[in-house]
């Protein structure tokens, strides 16, 4: 009896020593290439690099161009996944009932979410290009303006891709805010609207960044949905236009031009280069980049929302 | 949530004066026009779900228009002998182009189930320690390191397949081919991972304490609690994380399209080449001509894997409604 409970107890320290184990080396296996990354990629990080344009086939200069690509395409993303995922959250957290209708909702938001990334792609360029983009051209009568793979159809598409993410995000903010303060502002004769936009919302502010982070954080990371919306090897001319009015010109992101994208740059690089070998140090400089700046993004959004959570009163 | 009986009594009561009534008529049809505009809003997913179904299937549909059904499992063809012979091949640019599917699909599962076995040992591991090894403090500081794995860009993880993990299996089990199924399913682990094991842990956390405390209370160790009382209760919670883990690897693009070889062999040895469905789209949409056989066979296999992880997806969802309601006493 002894003996057998002595057994039972070695073999059961000795799972939970497995597990111990395989969670070790996970977390080892995830500092073993971040540190790979950092320690290849740390010597080719200048300000050269960052700005500069790529030269020589791609094969020396920096990824200047594949930045602004990057970051133009999401900013447009952002304004608008974030002010569509932001109001479908308050119609699901204030507005909507439990029904059945509801739970339609509900799952559709998930399921958006699984949907794989390439199928985005595909989306983007039946949906967008070749039916909104064809559509605008014969009514606008521009030609071939928009019905063609470009930095808007872009933007739309990963728009689309990180919907969810805005939206989960922010409902949970709005749904962590008490009841009590609803009925506060009711009790003091405000309406549905007013109470919405001055007691809920400035609560759910710090999810709704939350939210905006995580979206531009994944899709700053995404290649998959844009291989072929208007992502190109590269560019000598960056997707800018003056707009003018008199003779004040500001220069603007162009949204019907091709673009650069830092992870597209990363793919090519290592996959289609002329001279792959030669330019892996550009491939780790450019991986360093791109892997910084979304753990700085999620880094933030968990501070974020661990104080967020914090100020609520729970874990 | 303030039902609409509860909101009727804050409303305002409408007085004597007509200036209040006509203001109070205002209110009300600003009200309803928000509520309206919040409700259009609220639709956008679904909304989106049904425009990705109809636009893949407006392309996908008009595969059928030359190509058959049955084409996109094998060809028919004589040999040099007479002989009837079955082709399962997908060469869409040969002069006669063989459409099928097969070994499309048989590279996508053999990446994705041995990704998805490694990564629910490591997952589901992770996801027990989590939840009830690890020190809160501990927890506190490890949580968020697994979600930083899940925050790294998926072409991040194909090139380090590629420039070290190649390398690296290639030297340690001298596999056929240098880029092969094996390789690619270490790189979808790396993304799999951190989905089970934080699913996981929510579906372990979410069992009631009562049941540890009676464990416990009956004399059984932590082992014990966590393999007789606490894993069969959460083993929906569990195995709605593993399928959702299996949908992902099935759709997930850049690592297999990096890290995988590419080349479409009809094969059951994870240490040759193969070569997925998204792959396959992802390498070929962009040079095929529009309004082309192919490039509606590429739509096709769109379909193909949209109906896929629709369908683990929504199977996983149920699973963990399921859960939820049995939990909530």
């Amino acid at each position: 009896m002894d003996i057998q409970k002595k057994q039972k107890d070695i073999l059961g320290s000795l799972f939970i020593n497995s597990i111990r184990v395989l969670f070790a080396i996970l977390v080892i296996v995830l500092f073993l290439l971040i540190g790979k990354i950092v320690l290849e990629g740390i010597g080719m990080i200048s300000f050269e690099f960052i700005f500069d344009e790529p030269k020589n086939n791609m094969t020396e200069g920096g990824i200047g161009p594949a930045i602004f690509g990057t970051i133009a395409v999401t900013i447009i993303m952002v304004a608008m996944a974030v002010p569509l995922g932001v109001f479908s959250a308050i119609y699901l957290s204030e507005y909507a009932k439990d029904s059945f209708f509801y739970r339609i909702i509900r799952t559709s938001i998930n399921n958006l979410a699984g949907i794989p990334s390439i199928v985005f792609g595909l989306f983007g360029l039946g949906f967008f290009i070749l039916f909104v983009g064809k559509n605008l051209d014969n009514v606008l009568e521009t030609g071939l303006l928009f019905g063609q793979p470009a930095l808007l159809w872009a933007s739309s598409t990963l728009a689309v891709l990180v919907l969810p993410i805005v939206i989960v995000s922010t409902l949970e903010a709005l749904t962590s805010v008490p009841k009590s303060h609803r009925d506060a502002s009711y009790g003091m004769g405000a309406s549905k609207w007013q109470t919405i936009k001055n007691v809920v919302l400035p609560q759910a502010r710090p999810g709704i960044l939350t939210g905006t982070i995580l979206a531009v954080s994944r899709g700053v990371g995404e290649t998959a949905p844009i291989l072929f919306l208007g992502c190109a090897f590269f560019l000598p001319n960056l997707p800018i236009v003056d707009l003018c009015i008199g003779d004040y010109c500001i220069p603007m992101i162009n949204p019907t031009e091709q673009f650069m994208y830092l992870a597209y740059h990363i793919f090519i690089l290592a996959t289609q280069s002329s001279n792959p070998t030669k330019t892996l140090p550009l491939q780790y400089g450019a991986t360093l980049v791109l892997i910084g700046l979304t753990i700085l993004l999620n880094i933030t959004a968990i501070i974020f929302r661990y104080k967020f959570r914090k100020s609520l009163g729970r874990n | 949530m303030i039902n609409q009986s509860q909101l009727a009594q804050f409303e305002i009561q409408p007085e004597n004066s007509s200036l209040s009534k006509s203001v109070s008529k205002f209110a009300g049809l600003k009200e309803t026009l928000i509520k309206v505009f919040f409700t259009l809003n609220g639709l956008a997913a679904l909304i989106f779900i049904i425009l990705i179904f109809i636009f893949l299937f407006k392309e996908g549909i008009k595969a059928f228009g030359h190509i058959g059904l049955m084409d996109f499992l094998y060809l028919q063809r004589l040999d040099a002998n007479n002989i009837l012979l079955r082709v399962y091949e997908w060469y869409p640019t040969s002069e006669i182009a063989r459409y099928s599917l097969v070994p499309l699909i048989t590279g996508t599962l053999l990446t994705a189930i041995p990704a998805t076995i490694i990564s629910t040992i490591f997952g589901v591991a992770a996801g027990i320690y989590l939840s009830e090894i690890a020190h809160p403090n501990t927890k506190e500081f490890l949580k968020p390191i697994i979600e930083l794995f899940a925050a790294i860009p998926t072409v991040v993880i194909g090139f380090i397949m590629l420039a070290i993990g190649a390398t690296f299996f290639n030297d340690l089990l001298n596999p056929l081919n240098r880029l092969n199924a094996f390789v690619a399913s270490i790189g979808l682990s790396m993304v799999i991972i951190p989905i089970i094991a934080s699913l996981t842990e929510d579906a372990l956390r979410s069992i009631p304490v009562d049941l540890r405390m009676a464990s416990y209370g009956m004399g059984a160790n932590k082992w014990q609690t966590i393999s007789r009382v606490i894993l069969p209760a959460a083993f929906s919670g569990v195995s709605a994380s593993i399928i959702l883990g299996f949908g992902r690897a099935v759709g997930e693009t850049m690592i297999v399209l990096m890290a995988a070889g590419n080349a479409s062999n009809l094969t059951t040895d994870v240490f040759r080449s193969v070569r997925t469905m998204t792959a396959t789209i992802a390498a070929e949409m962009g040079e095929v001509s529009q309004g082309s056989d192919h490039y509606y066979a590429l739509f096709f296999i769109g379909i193909v894997l949209f109906i896929i992880t629709f369908f683990l997806n929504l199977s996983a969802e149920i699973i963990i409604n399921k859960m939820r309601k049995k939990n909530t006493f």
